[in-house]
This record gives C-alpha cells, structure tokens and sequence, in this order.
C-alpha cells in the first residue's frame, strides 16, 4: 500500500513540479507588474507634482544657539518697493488660504537664520519682542511647518526697528525668500518705522505686496482692509500692575518728554492758568544722564515717580513727536488712565475691531486750547465706561507681545474667514458690565397670523390632556399641538381615542423621562411663539389665550404667561426664597402655562449652562425657575403677567396632604433660586409691579363691545 | 537524580544571579546614558535660555522717546488725498452745523430734485450761506455717464461758477453712477471734485478717500422720497424656515468688466436650494453678442419671480453688476434676505458707523464655488440675528430718500462734533433701535443717557472739575442723566390756576419719586411765585423744589410747543408731562413713573387715543373713544424720555410750525415721532373710575368739535410729512398686579386706584 502512494506521489510530483514552476512563473510576473506599476504611480504622481504628501515637515527651530549663517550678495536683487495701493482684493493670494479648514488660517515661518552682509556685518539684530512674536506664532494654533500649504508667510528677519536693520540688505534678503513671489501673503512686523529727519509712517522697506503689521501708520500710509495696526510695545507698561488708588488726585496728567514746542507752549498755558493739568517734564540732573522713573513738574520741580504717577491721574495726555504712535500709550492704558489722544490722521492699534472711542478722548492738534473744556464736558456716565474699558482691553489686547501677536493674527483670520468673525460685543463690550446680547432686538409686534404652537407635556393624564386639547383648539391663534409624550413606559393612546379637532396635533414620544423635554427646539414647532402648557391647565379660556399671545407679540422677547411668582430675599436665613402668595410683585411666570419665543428653548437646550440643566432633571423640579432664570439673565428683562390671579392648582385635592408637600415643594423651590443665583453669580430675575390686562377689562361698557369678554372668571 | 536536581539548580540560580547583574548592569548603563543625554539637553536648553534672555529690547526708551528732530524735513514727493483735517474747514461749524441748499438753475435729475428737497426742508438747512457748514450744489451730479439719458452735462464748469465753491472746500457732492462703457472707471466724474466730500455709491477701496468721502447705496428712481415702507420681515422665526437658502435673479454681461463673476453663477444654480438664475436679454443687441448659455438661461430665468424669491429666501446674492455696487442691495436688505456680497473692495454704505458685520456676509468673487458651503455652514442663531439687523437698517437708513441724505449729514455732523468737542455718538447707537437719525449727536456721549443703555460703574473720585455755571435758559451744557434713573421731573404746563392745579401739585408733593417740579406757565395772566411744595403731614422730606418758567416771555409764539421746551431744567431723565389740572392721585403718579422705568423708550400715561382709517372720507380718522385697541398716550399724564422730547424740539420745522400754527396736536405729534421712532405702541395704565362723562376732558377747549377737526387733520398731515402712518396699536393695558382681585385691599400696594372718585 504505502509503495503504492508513493510512486502514485512520485508520478504526481512531476506533474505537481511542472505546476508549481507555472505557479511561480505567474507569481513572479505578478509581482512583477505589481513593482513597476507601482513605480509608475510613484514617477507619474512626482511629475503630476501630488504626492509631496508624503514629505515630512520639521516645525522651524527657534534654536538661537546655533544659527544658520547667510550671506547676502552685493548685488543681490532688491524686492519691490511697497504696493501703495494694495487691498486684500489685489494683493492677497486667497487661494493659498483654507488648508487649514474653513475658518482658519495657516502660517509658516521661515528658518531662523543669521544674515550677514558680504563684510559680515549682521543685516538685522534679532530682539527679544521680534524672538516673541515668532515663537507665539510657532505655538498657536495657526502654524504650520509646511510651507506649501501655508496661507501666510513669516520671514524671520527683525523689522520691528527701523534703526536696527539694514532696508538695502533687508530687502535683498527678502527677494531671497523661497517662497517670496513679491511678498504675496507675507507679513511684515514693524514697530518703530521711520527716522529723522522724515519720520516716515510706515516702515522704509521694499515689502512689495507683503502685509504690514505696524505701528505708526497715519491715513495715508495704512491700507484700508489690508495692513494691521498694531500697538507700540512698551515694555515699561508690562510691570504696571492693576492696583488702583481710591481716588484719583490729578484730572489730567502728561508725563511725555518729547511734545513737540509749540504744543508744549500751549499745554504750558493750560498748566500755568489752571490745576486741573499737571505738566511733567524731564528733571534736571548733574550728570546729563535723563532718569527714565522720574519726571518733574515743569513750574515747581516737583519730582514724580514714572509710571506711578500716572495711576493718579483720570485723563493722561499722548501727544504725537516725532512719531505718530508713543509708547506711553500703553502705559496709560495699564495704569487705567483714560488716554488724550492728540495725533492728527493716526491709524489707532487695531482700529478695525477695537473700538477706542470706548477707551479714549481723541483731540484734534488745532484744538488743544480747548483741552480743558473738553475733558469737563465728559459726563459721569462716560467716565465710568472708558474708566473700567481700559485695563480690560490692555489686558485682552495689548498687555504682551504674545497678546498682541495673536490679536493680529486673530484679525487676519477674520479677513480671510469673515464667518468666524466675533461680533462687535465680543470684542469691545466686557459682558461684567454689560451683559450678554439679547438674541432679539428688532422691536416690533410680532405678526399674529402665524399664531403659536401648544406645547404640551404630558406623563399619563390622559382624561385631562384631551379636555386640554379640547379647549386649546378653541383659540383662535393657535396653528398646532404638540404633546410631548413624557412617558416611556406607557404608550400613547390610539389615534382613534384622541378628540376630532380641526388643528394639526403631533405627538413626539421622548427617550428618558426628563423636564427639560418640554423645552427642546422641536423642528416641528414652526411658529415663533410656544405656548408651554402642563396637561391639567384647563382652567383657562380661549379669550385669555389668545389675549396672551397678543400681549406676548408686543413683547416677543419676553415670558408672557398666566400664573406668576415672585422671588424675595430672606434677611433670616440670608438666602432667596421662593414666594407664591397673592403678593404686589412678581418675577416669574410660571411655564405651566406662558407664552414664549422658540429660540428661548433653543438657548434652553444648548446655552443654559450645563450645570442647571442637570440639576433640573436630577430634581425633577425647577424647570421654569430655570427657564425664567435664563431668560431674564440674557435680556434683563423681567417677563409679564398676563390677567388676574386665577386658582391653578385642582381644587379637589384633600388640604391636608397639600399643606406638608406644599412645604416641601416650596423649599425645594428656594433651594433652587438659590442654586441659580449662585451659578450666574448674580440674582438674574427682576421683579415688577404690573400685570397685563384687556384695554376694557372691568371697565364701564361704553358701547363699544369687549374684545376678549371672556377674562378672569373663576 | 538527586545530585542533579541540586546541580540543576545551583547553575539555576547562578544563572539567575547572572541575568540579575546583567540586567542591573544594563539599567546603570542606561541610567548614565540617559543621564548624560538629559544634561546635555539641559545644558543646551540653558544655554538657549540665556541667548533668550540675553537678546535685546527692539529698542530703547530714547528711540521710543525721540523727539521731532530739528532737521528740516524733506519736503513731500507726493500731493495727499484729502482728509478733514486737510481739506475742511471747521471754523465755519458752529455748534449746530448747518448746510446750505443752492438755489436751483439749470438742468436737475427728478432724483437729484428729491435730494434737494428733503434737504431744504430738513432741520440742517439754512437759507444764509455765511452760516453755513455745508453746501449742497444744485448741480446735478448723480449721473456722470454721459451715454445715460439721465447725466447732465457741463457739470464742472457750472460747479467752478458757484459762489462759494473754493475748489469745492465744505461741499457735499452726491454721485450714483460713475464711469461709463467699457471700462465705467470709478474717478470719471465729468469733474474734479477738488477738496469735496463725495458722497458716492459704488466706491472702492482703493479710490476712497478713508474717513473724508461717504459711501451711499445705489437706489432705484422709484425709491421713495420720504418715509418709506416698513419692514417687510417682522416675523423671527428660528430656524428660519425658508423655502430657498440662497437666490439671485439679474441680468447678466456676456462680457466686459465685472462679467465673470455673474457669468459662472449658474454652475451654482441648483433650481430648488440654490436659485441662481441670469439672463442675457437686456439692451439693444443682446442676440448678436449671446454665448451658447443664453437660451438655457433663459429658461430657467423665466420660471422664478424676483419679489417671491426675495421673500422666500434665506440669502441673497448681491453680486457687482458693471460697477461694485448695485439695486440688490437695498432690495434684499428691505426683504429682510441678508446679502451675501460678491463684490469685492466695495466699501459698503455708511460703512464709516453701520457696522456691516451684523448684517452681512462676504464672499470672495475669487471663491465663488465656495459660497454655497460658505451660506451652508451659518450657525442659524446667526441667521437670526443678520436677519433682524437687515430690517433695522433698513429702516432706519435706507428705506427713504430722506433717511439716506440724512445719513450723510449726520455722518459729516458727527466728524464736525468729533472735532470741536471730542464726542461722537456709540457704534452702538449707530447699529441698534432708534439709530443715529433717532438720537441727536449733541444730547449726551454716553448709552446710558438714552433710552436703551445700560449703566456702567462710576470712575473713581477725581478732582471736581469748578462748577458749571447755571445753565441759561435755551442752551443745555450739562450732560444730560441716565436712563431710568430714580426719580422723574413733573413738567406741568400751566395756562390757568384752578382747584384741580392746587389738587395735582398736592399729589404730586406726596408722590414718592417725584424729583422736581417744573411748571411752564402760558398765560398773558403774571406767573405764580413759586419756589417748593411743602409735603403732606408726617412726610419729613424736603419741600419738593419747583422752577416756574414764564412761556410767554422766554418762548414768545411758540404756543403749546412751548411745554417741552425747558429741559434744561429736566435734571432727571424721566419727564412727566402734565397738563395743569390732570386728576391725577400721588398713587398714579408713582406707578407709572414704575412701570415706566422699564419701558424708558415708550410713552407711558393714561389718557389714551385711537387712529382709524376713515373709508368714507378717505384719511385718517381721530378718535377718543377706544374700544378695544389704542395707539396713542396722550403727554397730558404721561412719562416720556428726556431724550425723546429734546429730539420732539429738534424735529422737523416744517411740522412744528404745523403745531405752532394750530396751537394743538403737540401730543398727537409727539406720539407719532416716538411711535416712528420706536416703531412700538405706547403703553397705557389702568385708571380710576370717575363719575363723569365717559370721556373726560383735560382742557375746555376739548369740548368744542372744531378741536376734534383740527386734531383729524393733523393727523393726516403728519402722517403726508412722514410718508406713512407712523402709530402702531395695542391692546393691552398694564394694571397694578393686585388690580381688582379679590383680596382684602390693606394687602394691595396701589389701593386708591381702584375707589371710584369724582
């Protein structure tokens, strides 16, 4: 048996061999076509230029220990000079921009290098702000090692300082870049442009049609949409700390050493006549060495410590000189002194988003005479905003290099993806003092003829909810019903038990037994008004609802709802308590049954914060103190009663269990108010003293019928 | 075996030992290495820290400090543009800057007519050229293309002839259209404007002449000369839920300037989201120059309304038409569709204050395959609020001929403000309800004085600036108070004394919140003396302080309007305007003036008036007995912001001479500004009871029907002089919260209110 196989095999294995040789054969011409196919794509995909992809790029090393020495020829070309006419339309390359994702920028920087001159003279002294701005660059979430893909591109040549760079070399250097291509969509940081006799505006470099991020820019030098004025860096501001004395001793005060002459004269006239300008000037000292931290009053020499003097002061003078921009600027920003800007045509540090009319008093040159006038025109009112403005918006905008490099950046962005722009608020209103914005505030009547949509949130009260359903289709305004099905163990009943109405009625049947249902954004209210409303509220009539919605279109941004309640501060206990006694205030309407604009409960869903909204469903209480809270807290506005107090509750209920859960539930209620307050940080709710009625409600009839009759019967 | 077992595991163990030393060998190895790699890194670390450190500041205090150096400045190569410090001359602008229309001779556009009209007729103008800050040319300039039937030519010589023209120094001249075919050039004006602000429509960025011209829309012929339509989109429904997301219906250039960007459009032509539709039907001989997507065109043009697209859409397409700007702009901001602009370096309308990034969104003409991503990924809260913002701008500023020219004005007031006195109006104020042409630039430089701020901190204590001195009569120096404030002034007008008077100044003696009483007497009869009011018994207040204004002395002729005029003598800014015998109870005094401080933009009283459409007479009707809607308050007992009757005293001339004339309907005229204003009903309040005639009559003169007449027709003449109706209805009334409720009455706050009284 076992020679058998084995010659059977050994017949085979020839056969089996010969097979395996095809076998292989074919294989290795599988492989075969598989290896130059591949080297095709590969050599096809390096011509088609689309596989750099898989290059590997190092972010750029701000290693300053061992810098990458380059020469720059004699003869090297120079750059373009400056397009004067540039705008972001003409200049800018947009298509390199949107690598990054649709709202952000991308930025690379070029290698840190040492430029020197054929004789070996560096070009440019890198300084520790320029070494900032890069690594802030470097770091933020706008860089990018790749320079192929990047929207904007940073050479890292120090330009901040116009006398600490070489333009001739600087611009040779530029024109050198790799990816230069006449400076489209490089940024060029400048800080001090110009120098005597001139004083140019604007830095003296051939930057072609690079964006200058720069201070000292006047009208005519700064591109409109295109550069980016940007403060002078004052490193004398950065030890300024936001300690503020009690009161302020001097109205105005100029520290500057540099005013001009014949301003300096005016100025000097003002101090000579009045107190109300303290004039300080250099002091005189033996040696000729100009102390920095001291400045001395003009008239007496009295002798004030630099900066500290200036937080006495409620108005500081900035006067151009030589320059347009001055770095004292800054530190009277820092020091809360409310800055007098006097500098004709100047470009102020990010004009185009931060709005310094809030922060400062702008003086024409030809008007300083009337400098006194004018600082006492101010109102109160005015002062305390540009007071508390200031140190807010140092602090956002200008208090570090870092702070300043990403605002500019942050404006940029803006330019390129105007869709992720922030509003005027965002930028220039702290909300500590003004409050978040109201998401309604186009006054108007809201139209009637898209009436409201009903809201119902039901568990298990059948019965009730289709007396409810009964009544509610009986007011005129309503569009549709929604009953919130809150119930998840029960389904709702059949369509053939529900009532025959002639309105459209839509039942949503929700994932977990939560309050907060009751206010999700459904898609399918498409009214702007909902009407919110518990399934055992059939006490209430057609004419009052529809007297409701009119009253809640008058105030479209308001809760407009029947059953109300009021907040009041317990001296005992120190804490808020939640009152529901006939009382002459309220400060909330309750969402048992209240008109309300559907954005409310978009906000509701998505921007209450978190923290209530779980408290609500963990409690299983609450909801319309929340939403009240809420409400109030965007538009400071208390919400409005609608006719008289009506009995809400059943009256069949025994009084005895009433009494002990009333209790209870009255306390869980201040322990909500307290919760909320405490989470907004402030009491949101406002109390007020009146009610809406029918204009003829309990009014002698005069003939004229009544349009809602049917108003505040028990 | 046992032997082995032990040998086994003596070499086990010293093979375990072995592995131990190893393995301890090559951790100190690998210790050390580490070591040593990690101090070189610290090493090299510290060493970049120090060069960070040792790197030097950009530059020292004396660059930062430098001073103008004496060496004479080279002179400028270039000749500037113009800015206001360069080419204007404030020394002719008083406090209250006035422009100068010219007389018309020659040749004028009816559009052009309308410009000139409102201006004549405005608050701004003056007849005498010497006091004039301004001047408006009667030249006709809006049309510089001579191949449109409108242009007018010989325009520049009959500029330079003008009287005052001083190469165009102060003057104002309005230009729609400029350039013509092909290449419409924006600085071919037929002209040199000189030192001229222009006020343009199509400007570029690169032609502006930043913070001195003014940038104007581009409005039809048709567009209406005074008031205008309201808004069309009250409704704010969230999400929007709007049948098309973007549309765009308009002629389109088969070539030449500005082509491109509406020739790609129908590759974003989806027919049901995205409604792009173009056509190349248009002038003479559009057949001989039609490309091979014209008839297709066509069709799809054919099968979309351009008013149902406006009103159905979420977003509208303002592309540049042969110049940057064009009509779509104003249209769609009146359909309340936020304009999504493909036009680009065009500086928007008014963009020097309307802060456009509330109302619009920019595309890229360069990216325009990217706009349907771009309308896409709005957040709809954002779609929310551009929406409402459309609508008032719209109103505010574009919906009239009037409003636009007005808007210039103000813009050119404001800088001429800015200068003399450092002060300008908020962006705020310029970008929310009631808007710059609702607030005047000279009553206060703060929100907080207008009915719609909120009140920031006080600064710390400064030295007291020295007291201003008592205000004159006629002129307002001081700032004017917050909104709401504490108190209220209770402005009585005054023509006679009565028992009611004496009645009503008691009341208002014990009324909680009362500040100041000032009492406007209009009678040929000597003004009472008067210096406080004592309070009611057990009331350890101070004399209320009282200031008696003899109208007939320091507001000769001006008859009734002479009632709000002292506010300089307001120090609060609610006003409770009062007639000298209003049966008003301390109680109703102080509600109101509570209900009114959440409500400081509105009319808050308790005489209220109804207007009706009269088919048969075909005008407007005056009514007094209300049924079950009102639509004004009358200022008889009514609170109204300070801020609303110092513009009530600024308004239009031609209206006040109206009321001047009439001695009547200052109350029907102040609720139609307020109410236009506003655009909100005033709010009515819940009254006592009284046992006389149904409706009860404040001043005799009320009885007489020729009375009721004249209140008719001035109706109808402020609503002409507006343009449409201004006054909105309401139908609700505010009551104290216990109003009439059964519970004992010692538990209600407002409890006199509810007795019945004679």
């Amino acid at each position: 048996m076992a020679t058998e196989t084995l010659l059977k095999t050994n017949k085979h294995s020839k056969y089996i061999s010969y097979r395996k040789i095809l076998y292989h054969r074919f294989f290795v011409g599988l492989l075969l076509f598989i290896v130059v196919s591949l080297v095709f794509t590969v050599l096809f995909n390096i011509y088609a230029g689309s596989s750099p992809r898989t290059e590997i790029y190092e972010p750029v090393s701000l290693d300053l220990v061992s810098l990458q020495v380059t020469k720059i020829k004699i003869n090297a070309p120079y750059s373009a000079p400056r397009y004067t006419n540039c705008t972001y339309w003409s200049c800018f390359n947009v298509y390199k921009c949107g690598r990054g994702g649709h709202d952000k920028i991308t930025i690379y920087i070029y290698p840190l290098r040492e430029y020197r001159t054929e004789e070996d003279r560096l070009i440019s002294q890198l300084s520790k702000e320029f070494y900032e701005i890069l690594d802030t660059i470097r770091h933020s979430k706008y860089y990018t090692a790749n320079p192929e893909e990047a929207c904007l591109l940073v050479p890292s040549i120090d330009t901040l300082n116009q006398n600490t760079f070489s333009s001739k070399h600087v611009s040779q250097a530029l024109q050198s870049l790799q990816y230069w291509n006449n400076g489209e969509n490089h940024l060029i940081f400048n800080m001090l442009p110009g120098g005597a006799p001139n004083y140019e505006t604007v830095v003296d470099l051939n930057t072609s049609k690079a964006i200058i991020a720069g201070s000292g820019f006047n009208t005519w030098t700064f591109r409109y949409g295109f550069d980016i004025s940007i403060p002078l860096y004052s490193d004398v501001a950065r030890g300024i700390d936001n300690t503020q004395p009690e009161q302020k001793n001097f109205l105005i005060i100029s520290t500057q050493q540099n005013i001009p002459e014949d301003y300096l004269a005016e100025l000097q006239n003002i101090a000579s006549s009045s107190n109300d300008l303290l004039l300080l000037g250099n002091c005189k000292t033996e040696s000729n060495r100009i102390d920095h931290t001291k400045r001395c009053e003009y008239t007496t020499g009295r002798i004030f410590n630099y900066p500290d003097i200036l937080k006495e002061g409620m108005f500081c003078l900035v006067v151009r000189s030589a320059r347009l921009t001055q770095s004292v600027l800054m530190d009277i920003l820092a020091s809360q002194c409310i800055p007098i800007i006097i500098a004709d045509t100047i470009v102020l540090p990010f004009n185009s988003h931060v709005d310094w009319h809030r922060l400062s008093l702008y003086l024409p040159e030809d008007n300083i005479k009337n400098l006194l006038r004018i600082v006492h025109s101010v109102s109160k009112e005015r002062r305390g905003e540009l007071y508390w403005q200031l140190r807010w918006v140092y602090e956002r905008y200008f208090a570090t290099i870092e702070k300043i490099t990403l605002t500019t950046l942050e404006i940029l962005n803006e330019k390129v993806f105007p869709l992720a722009a922030r509003m005027y608020e965002d930028w220039n209103m702290p909300e500590h003092l003004y409050g978040p914005v109201n998401p309604l505030f186009l006054p108007v009547t809201a139209p009637k003829s898209p009436g409201f949509t009903a809201v119902i949130l039901t568990y298990d009260r059948v019965d009730s909810l289709f007396t409810l359903i009964k009544k509610l289709v009986r007011t005129p305004s309503l569009t549709k019903i929604l009953v919130v099905w809150n119930n998840q163990k029960k389904p709702p009943p059949p369509s053939s038990d529900w009532p025959v109405i002639n309105k459209p009625l839509k039942v949503i049947r929700t994932k977990e037994n939560k309050l907060s249902n009751r206010f999700y954004p459904y898609d399918e209210i498409e009214t702007e008004c909902q009407l919110t409303i518990d399934d055992d509220i059939i006490m209430l009539t057609p004419d009052e609802l529809e007297f409701g919605f009119d009253v809640w279109r008058e105030f479209p941004d308001r809760i407009v709802g029947f059953p109300s309640r009021l907040h009041v501060w317990d001296n005992v206990t120190s804490s808020w308590k939640y009152h529901s006694e006939w009382t002459n205030q309220i400060s909330m309407v309750l969402t048992g049954a209240a008109f309300h604009h559907k954005i409310w409960s978009w906000y509701y869903t998505y921007k209450m914060p978190v923290e209530i909204r779980t408290w609500v469903d963990d409690h299983f209480n609450c909801e319309d103190i929340a939403m009240n809270f809420l409400v109030a807290n965007v538009t400071r506005k208390p919400p409005i009663k609608v006719t008289p107090r009506k009995k809400f509750k059943c009256p069949e209920c025994t009084n005895t269990e009433m009494l002990s859960a009333d209790a209870r539930h009255m306390s869980q209620r201040s322990a909500c108010i307290n919760k909320f307050t405490k989470i907004y940080g402030h009491m949101a709710l406002k109390a007020v003293e009146f009610r809406a009625d029918p204009l003829q409600y309990r009014e002698t009839n005069s003939g004229v019928p009544q349009l809602y009759p049917d108003i505040g019967s028990l | 075996m046992l032997r082995q077992k032990r040998f086994n595991e003596i070499t086990l163990k010293f093979a375990m030992q072995a592995k131990k030393r190893y393995i301890l060998l090559l951790f100190s190895c690998s210790l050390i290495i580490y070591g040593y790699l990690s101090g070189f890194r610290l090493k090299t670390e510290l060493a970049q820290k120090i060069r960070r450190e040792q790197l030097p500041s950009f530059a020292t205090l004396e660059e930062l400090y430098e001073a103008p150096s004496r060496q004479k400045r080279s002179p400028h190569a270039t000749v500037k543009s113009c800015r206001m410090e360069t080419c204007f001359d404030f020394s002719k602008c008083g406090d209250e800057p006035k422009v100068y229309v010219y007389p018309t001779d020659g040749p004028v556009s009816a559009t052009y007519r309308k410009v000139l009209s409102v201006l004549r007729e405005s608050r701004y103008a003056t007849r005498d050229p010497n006091e004039a800050c301004l001047f408006l040319p009667a030249v006709d300039t809006l049309d510089a293309d001579p191949l449109s039937p409108e242009h007018i030519p010989d325009v520049a010589q009959r500029l330079s002839r003008l009287p005052h023209w001083k190469n165009g120094r102060n003057h104002i001249i309005f230009n729609l259209y400029a350039g013509t075919w092909p290449d419409y050039a924006e600085n071919a004006l037929g002209f040199d404007p000189g030192d001229a602000i222009l006020a343009r429509a199509s400007a570029s960025e690169t032609i502006f002449r930043d913070g001195f011209d003014i940038s104007l829309p581009l409005f039809h012929k048709e567009h209406p000369e005074r008031g205008g339509a309201a808004p069309a989109a009250t409704a704010n429904p969230f999400p929007a839920p709007k049948r098309h997301l973007l549309a765009f219906k308009g002629k389109r250039y088969v070539h030449g300037i500005g082509s491109e960007t509406r020739n790609s459009l129908w590759h974003l032509h989806d027919g049901n989201n995205l409604i792009l539709v173009t056509t190349c039907r248009h002038g003479k001989s559009w057949k001989d120059l039609r490309d091979e997507r014209c008839d297709e065109d066509n069709r799809e043009y054919d099968k979309f309304d351009y008013e149902q697209l406006l009103a159905n859409s979420t977003f509208c397409l303002v592309a540049r038409g042969r110049r940057l700007g064009s009509y779509r702009f104003l249209e769609a901001l009146a359909a309340g569709c936020v304009p999504v602009l493909l036009s680009n370096g065009w500086r928007l309308p008014f963009d020097e204050r309307i802060d456009w990034r509330r109302a619009v969104i920019w595309a890229d003409e360069r990216l325009l395959l990217q706009v349907p991503e771009l309308v896409r990924s709005v957040p709809p809260e954002r779609i929310l609020a551009l929406r409402q913002q459309t609508q008032l701008l719209w109103q505010q500023y574009f919906s009239s001929i009037e409003k636009i020219v007005f808007t210039t004005v103000e813009l050119l007031f404001e800088r001429i403000l800015a200068h003399r006195s450092s002060k300008q109006r908020e962006a705020l104020i310029w970008n929310a309800s009631p808007g710059a042409l609702g607030t005047l630039a000279t009553y206060g430089d703060s929100r907080a004085h207008y009915p719609m701020g909120v009140a920031v901190p006080m600064a710390p204590p400064a030295p007291a600036p020295p007291p201003i001195p008592l205000p004159v009569p006629s002129v307002p120096s001081i700032a004017p108070p917050p909104t709401p404030g504490d108190t209220y002034t209770a402005l009585l007008y005054v023509q006679a004394t009565s028992p009611a008077l004496h009645k009503l100044l008691a009341n208002i003696a014990s009324s909680e919140y009362c500040e100041k009483v000032v009492l406007v007497w209009d009678s040929e009869r000597a003004a009472p003396t008067l210096k406080s009011l004592a309070r009611m018994a057990g009331d350890d207040r101070e004399p209320l302080p009282v200031v008696v204004i003899d109208a007939t002395t320091h507001y000769p002729g001006e008859g009734v309007s002479a009632r709000w005029q002292p506010l300089w003598a307001v120090p609060t800014a609610a006003v409770f305007s009062l007639d000298g015998d209003a049966p008003l109870l301390a109680e109703e005094l102080d509600f109101a003036f509570r209900v009114w401080q959440h409500f400081p933009e509105r009319i808050v009283g308790y005489p209220a008036r109804s207007h009706y459409w009269d088919e048969a007479k075909d005008a407007w009707g005056y009514s007094s007995r209300w049924g079950g809607a009102y639509s004004m308050v009358l200022p008889g007992a009514a609170l109204v912001h300070r801020a609303a009757l110092a513009l009530y005293g600024a308004g239009a001339p031609a209206l006040r001479l109206a009321v001047r004339r009439a001695r009547n309907c200052e109350d029907i005229l102040l609720n139609c500004l307020v109410a236009h204003l506003t655009r909100r009903p005033p709010l009515k309040l819940a009254q006592r009871r009284r046992y006389k005639p149904p409706h009860h009559k404040y001043r005799s003169s009320w009885s007489d029907p020729e009375h009721f007449v004249q209140r008719q027709s001035c109706l109808n003449t402020f609503a002409t002089a507006w343009g449409y109706m201004p006054l909105l209805r309401s139908v609700l009334r505010l009551d104290p919260i216990l109003f009439k409720d059964p519970v004992s009455t010692l538990r209600k706050k407002y409890r006199k209110m509810e007795l019945v009284t004679s």
